[in-house]
């Protein structure tokens, strides 16, 4: 502050160096003339000061208050979406697992069905074999009766063409006994 | 041809008063300043006006200037570094303001002068200092003295991280100020050979052209510059304040 008292009247000193910078002399560049040093240092306190009042009550609360609300709304989106998100994939899953009962369930109808269809033609096939058979064996018993029948009118018939062939070779009607003994032999024979 | 050094002279426009016989006025200097506080204030202060949940550009500049300090801090300091927000934001927004004013033609760059730039270097460094002390006490000491360090190198490491310490606030303000001079100088140098030019006639006036385009150009530059010199004095700046919190390396 020593070199202060010589520009006391410092009221003049800017334009002095104005007109020393304009006629060309190097003597004086601005930035290193100590004189304005208390000036500048001064203006620059206070103006910073106040920039920091308003930045640090003011200005940086409010920036602070608006990027804050943001971030809370963006949040409560979020989370709202994530919600939905959580929401409609459950309704997928209730869907899909609805189908997939529906489906197990036709196809449980369906065996049930085919099942029952079987086993009523089975039981049909069945009925209708027994009573083919039932028919094949009445059949047969009728074969097998005709046959006996059969077989002892061929007896009588037989007994009767014997008596007649030997009546008519011989003249003589045949013992009815010895006949029958002449048939059982050529019949076991 | 026009002199470089002319922008950077200081007017005074009225008085304040007097601090023993060192007057104290109101300079452009001054007007510049006050002109970047309210050019912030505005900027915050109305870009959060509306509170839109979908910012309108206006709003999208003050949130992105908020989101970009907020993330450098807590990157470089961390979660308890949050409450010298306020101070680095302030500090950000002043720097790049300034320096962005600056580019303007006919204005004055506040951060070219060597007082502010060593003003808000100071001011890093004395945080820095009185918060460490403070909040270490003595431990604060510990930043110069790094672990896994051979006893008998100790000494020598110890003196020269003081030293870079101490050093730390003249780096911090002459890397400011000497980029925002340089850059003016060379943009004025510039933009005055068009002017010398153009005034030598048709000839003059066709050759003017390439130092027109350097203008363009280099002004392009000092936006980067304006820019990228309020960013690294904020880095740095959180860095120190990471000493203070941290000393222990």
């Amino acid at each position: 502050m020593a070199e202060g008292q010589g520009k006391s009247k410092g009221a003049d000193h800017g334009t002095a160096a104005h007109t020393a910078a304009d006629g060309g002399h190097k003597a004086s560049f601005p930035p290193f003339e100590s004189n304005t040093f208390a000036s500048q240092l001064v203006s620059f306190a206070i103006a910073f000061g106040l920039l920091y009042l308003i930045v640090s009550r003011l200005a940086l609360p409010r920036v602070g208050g608006v990027l804050a609300a943001r971030q809370q709304v963006l949040d409560t989106d979020l989370n709202e979406a994530a919600k939905l998100k959580g929401d409609s994939d459950a309704a997928l899953k209730a869907y899909e697992t609805e189908l997939a009962n529906a489906r197990a369930k036709a196809q449980a109808m369906a065996t049930e069905v085919r099942e029952k269809l079987n086993a009523e033609q089975e039981q049909a096939k069945a009925k209708l074999e027994e009573s083919l058979a039932s028919k094949l064996a009445a059949a047969e018993q009728t074969i097998a009766t005709t046959r006996t029948t059969a077989m002892g009118n061929v007896r009588s018939i037989a007994a009767d063409t014997a008596s007649a062939i030997v009546e008519r070779l011989t003249g003589i009607s045949p013992d009815a006994g010895a006949v029958n003994a002449a048939l059982d032999a050529s019949l076991k024979g | 041809m026009a002199d470089p050094i002319h922008q950077f002279e200081i007017h005074k426009i009225f008085t304040l008063g007097h601090i023993g016989n060192q007057e104290i006025a109101f300079t452009n200097s001054s007007a510049y300043m006050f002109g970047a506080v309210a050019v912030v204030s505005l900027l915050m202060i109305g870009g959060s006006a509306g509170r839109a949940l979908i910012p309108n550009r206006f709003q999208s500049v003050a949130e992105l200037s908020f989101e970009f300090v907020s993330n450098t801090v807590r990157s470089s300091i961390g979660e308890e570094g949050m409450k010298f927000f306020p101070f680095v934001f302030s500090l950000f927004m002043f720097i790049l303001t300034a320096n962005l004013i600056g580019i303007i033609p006919y204005t004055f760059t506040v951060t070219s002068h060597l007082i502010v730039a060593v003003a808000l270097a100071l001011m890093v460094f004395l945080t820095v200092l009185l918060y460490g002390l403070y909040k270490n006490g003595l431990g604060f000491f510990k930043l110069f003295v790094p672990h896994g360090i051979p006893i008998y190198i100790l000494p020598l490491v110890t003196v020269i991280e003081v030293i870079s310490f101490l050093s730390r606030p003249v780096s911090h303000s002459v890397r400011l100020f000497a980029n925002m001079l340089a850059g003016h100088i060379t943009l004025k140098v510039f933009a005055g050979f068009v002017t010398s030019l153009s005034a030598l006639g048709a000839l003059g006036i066709f050759g003017s052209v390439l130092p027109l385009a350097m203008t363009t150009a280099l002004t392009a530059l000092e936006l980067l510059v304006a820019f990228l010199q309020a960013y690294v004095f904020t880095i740095l700046t959180c860095i120190y304040l990471n000493d203070a919190l941290h000393p222990g390396h």
